[in-house]
């Protein structure tokens, strides 16, 4: 199939981009990224610099790998990471866009790579449960009910992509901060910090530069692990009852 | 020189109490003086340094990704083996122990492996703690599943994202100590150097991936968690940023590396489908407990899975192991199935495949369950291939995938260079010659959790703080050879890229040092990787500078450290001749095509000590007995 490809461009965080249009043939059951690869390839053959992007597990579970693919955050397939997406989803002669997140919060550091670390400072803030090694007890002595189970594990199966902040107009963090809320205040080992985690965990959002939400709800639809926006409503009760908590 | 694994003496189950009691401790006071850097981020390196952190030590953690929960660990999917006996089904610490010997094929050492089998039930509790949510049954206890090469049901699963949620329990500790200031988080840093000073490990040369700065960072002892070298194949199930370069340049400074040779190619993998594939993605073993393997009796067979009768179906593996039937070890499974490939009765497009079909088992429990164990596999392998595993089997076939060969390590996980300290994959030492499954999670997170942080503990308090910083010489000296590698490859301005000639090293491993190997193939390949890395340093195009973020020639760097890594591996492979484990070597096997050991001449760990570029390397052996599970033919029949 051949395609026209329009890719993001930017040398640097300090410097303007601009698109650049590539014309490549690509094969139906190669990955979106094993398409890009071949661009590269025939970049670097024609000593031009290859399109930066990131990419590790290439099996969308390692959360780094993450564009823009015609106005759709990992591309046009629900639930999908990009490195997932396979080419099989276009058609012969399709023109594709390509740009990476957009957020204040995350500024491009070349080409499609954005910088992501405000992510890890939102969790760094309050996302764990205080546990020294060593000082567990059995772990079959606190048993937890097998929906609550479930559904924290809905919660945890985040991957810290960011897609959610690229679909909102917002450019808020808040499904992503809100999966962890609710994946540690849905199991016993996580109460005891539950108000303060919830607190700490918005208010380093805000630091960070994310927008609010306002229920728009596009996160959960660019989210490649189908995560709900009912998390959200759990963080804003649990953030809510933090007021009254402690004070 | 004869290596010496420095195991206390005394009854196996004893050691570990022992050795924790006769070990110095530092007193807390004094833990604050002490800076330990930790490169990788994965299971092992997140939680020993969120562990050594919370112990008082500076800690300072470096990984390549952009954050440290990326690290590969993230991508394990099955589950992770404990002593736990939470089923009653005659599950012990010694059981435990006895499976990990015999399905390392009697290649690791005891005592490492059974004071792994005494803390795995410690890891489960910890985990439980920091709130992984851990697949539950309906009373609200945990769940177990079975597993490869075990009888017993003692694996504990995240769904199909066991490893993910454990990595992030270790990253979250991690974060805990980040936010409270003991641990300085270094992402997007690549170790390219080991600083050694006075015949000690002091710190690293690193990258700034980012602004291209090198620096040196130095400490009072330094923490290998840098995964595995499987990427070596090119083609594999790991991360395409998995790489040898830090254990690599850790044996070049003078570590020993140990079974390089010993690879685990993973059984149920899905099958390469063109010349441009990338990786190849894993399928986890779990589904060998309600999925069974099967091939057209038929060579040839071109008929659809469906239109193929139970008569004319061969269910190989139940039909040559009828005791542990689909769940025989990986190796074994592996190279059976590449036995029906090559004798015709592969499947797929390009016939390169076997059928793991779940038709049965959907029968017996039913869609809702099936999509509950297995849920999100079935929706990745929708996704890659375009076919619904529900209505039709899952094609599958062997990939390179984890490496039991690593940096050699005594009891203490201490190299044989003093102060440099190997965990997880990056080390050699628990699971012999062949992994079982869910036991590489248990590993990464007893060396982090529970071993590391005791036993540099002993070594920091025989090495009192003292003034060496980035200023010494030997920073200088190792900072400039990193500049002039990097000026190297930037100014080869050849004409093939670097993925060109990995993916060209790579298959000449497949084909030569692969799933099969044999002296003709292993002597001809130690003949041609030193063509091909020369061809390399000749002819690689890296364009760009090295003051910015330039994918290419961190990949260049990593590609040409496979290069000098590969001949060790073909070397090692060569040396041992025996057939143990995932090391099969075609001139030693039982009449029924099963791996035949030389406990008599090879019942040793190999350490290889460096002695140059191309050079032949000095062989040191570290003998291994076999005092509690006692030498003899596995057996899965």
């Amino acid at each position: 199939m051949k395609l026209t490809l329009h890719v993001w461009r930017q040398a640097g965080p300090d410097v303007s981009g601009g698109f650049e249009r590539h014309e490549t043939t690509a094969n139906p059951h190669m990955s979106f990224l094993e398409m890009l690869d071949v661009v590269n390839e025939s970049l670097i053959e024609a000593g031009k610099a290859p399109i930066a992007f990131e990419h590790d597990c290439r099996e969308g579970i390692c959360g780094s790998c993450g564009m823009v693919v015609n106005g759709s955050p990992h591309g046009p397939k629900r639930g999908v990471t990009v490195c997932q997406l396979h080419m099989r989803s276009f058609r012969d002669g399709d023109e594709i866009w390509i740009e990476p997140w957009r957020a204040g919060a995350f500024p491009v550091i070349k080409d499609l790579v954005v910088d992501r670390s405000p992510l890890d400072r939102i969790i760094a803030s309050g996302g764990y449960v205080s546990v020294r090694t060593g000082s567990a007890p059995d772990a079959n002595a606190i048993p937890i009910a097998k929906d609550d189970a479930d559904l924290a594990m809905d919660a945890a199966a985040c991957i810290g992509c960011g897609a959610c902040v690229a679909a909102c107009p917002n450019a808020s963090a808040m499904l992503f901060t809100a999966a962890k809320v609710a994946h540690l205040g849905l199991v016993p080992q996580g109460q005891a910090e539950r108000y303060e985690r919830v607190r700490a965990m918005v208010a380093q959002m805000d630091v960070e530069g994310f927008g609010y939400c306002t229920n728009h709800g596009a996160c959960e639809a660019a989210c490649p692990k189908q995560i709900p926006i009912d998390f959200i409503a759990r963080l804003n009760r649990d953030f809510l009852k933090a007021a009254f908590a402690t004070g | 020189m004869e290596l010496h694994g420095n195991v206390p003496s005394g009854p196996i189950e004893t050691l570990w109490d022992k050795h924790r009691f006769e070990m110095k401790l530092v007193n807390p006071a004094n833990k604050r003086k002490y800076d330990i850097i930790v490169v990788g981020s994965g299971l092992a390196g997140a939680s020993a340094s969120a562990t050594m952190a919370e112990l008082g030590y500076n800690v300072h953690c470096f990984c390549f990704q952009d954050s440290p929960r990326r690290a590969h660990s993230i991508a394990a999917q099955g589950g992770i083996n404990a002593a736990k006996n939470y089923q009653n089904d005659g599950d012990s610490v010694f059981r435990l122990f006895y499976d990990t010997v015999k399905g390392g094929d009697f290649r690791s050492r005891e005592a490492n492996v059974y004071r792994l089998a005494q803390v795995s039930a410690n890891i489960i509790d910890q985990c439980a703690a920091q709130g992984v949510p851990f697949a539950r049954e309906y009373g609200g206890l945990l769940a177990n599943r079975s597993f490869g090469g075990a009888q017993v049901s003692r694996t504990f699963y995240a769904r199909g994202q066991t490893g993910q949620q454990l990595l992030l329990g270790a990253y979250q500790a991690l974060s805990r100590q980040i936010h409270a200031g003991k641990v300085r988080m270094y992402p997007r840093t690549e170790m390219l150097d080991l600083i050694v000073i006075d015949g000690r490990a002091r710190g690293i040369v690193v990258r700034d991936l980012v602004s291209g700065r090198i620096t040196s960072h130095v400490g009072d002892a330094v923490v290998l968690g840098s995964g595995g070298y499987t990427n070596v194949f090119y083609l594999s199930t790991n991360a395409k940023g998995c790489n040898v370069t830090a254990t690599w340049r850790a044996h070049k400074r003078g570590a020993f590396f140990a079974n390089p040779c010993f690879t685990q190619i993973h059984p149920t993998c899905i099958p390469q489908s063109g010349e441009y594939q990338s990786k190849l993605t894993l399928m986890s073993e779990s589904l060998r407990n309600d999925g069974r393997i099967w091939v057209p009796v038929k060579p040839g067979d071109t008929r659809a899975p469906g239109d193929i009768p139970a008569a004319e179906r061969d269910y190989y593996l139940e039909r040559l192991y009828p005791s542990f039937g689909n769940l025989v070890p990986r190796d074994v499974a592996s190279r059976r199935a590449k036995q029906m490939v090559d004798e015709g009765h592969g499947v797929g497009p390009e016939r390169n495949g076997v059928y793991l079909d779940f038709r049965d088992a959907i029968k017996r429990l039913g869609r809702d369950t099936i999509a509950d164990r297995y849920g999100n596999l079935f929706d990745m392998y929708a996704q890659i291939t375009g076919e619904d595993p529900y209505a039709t089997p899952m094609r599958i076939y062997p990939a390179p995938h984890y490496a039991m060969g690593g940096l050699w390590v005594d009891y203490n996980l201490m190299s044989n260079l003093p102060g440099l300290f190997v965990i997880g994959e990056a080390n050699f030492s628990d699971h012999g010659a062949n992994r079982l499954g869910a036991s590489a999670l248990m590993q990464g997170l007893a060396d982090g959790y529970f071993v590391l942080p005791y036993t540099i503990g002993n070594y920091l308090a025989r090495h009192p703080r003292d003034n060496v910083d980035e200023g010494h010489a030997v920073c200088r000296d190792v900072e400039r050879e990193v500049t002039e590698r990097i000026t190297r490859l930037l100014n080869v301005q050849g004409s093939r890229s670097v993925d060109a000639f990995h993916r060209e090293l790579g298959h000449l491993m497949w084909e030569h040092c692969g799933m099969a190997r044999n002296r003709e193939g292993l002597t001809g390949l130690l003949e041609r990787i030193p063509t091909l890395r020369e061809e390399f340093w000749r002819d690689v195009r890296v364009l760009g500078n090295g003051d910015d973020l330039n994918q290419a020639l961190e990949k260049a760097g990593r590609v040409a450290d496979f290069f000098e890594f590969a001949e060790l591996l073909a070397r090692d492979a060569l040396h041992r001749d025996e057939s143990c484990g995932g090391h099969f070597r075609e001139e030693h096997q039982t009449a029924e095509g099963e791996a035949q050991r030389d406990d008599e001449h090879f019942s040793y760990v190999a350490g290889w000590e460096y002695t140059g570029v191309g050079e032949t390397p000095r062989l040191h052996k570290e003998p291994l007995d076999f005092e509690y599970v006692h030498l003899a033919q596995r057996s899965y029949k």
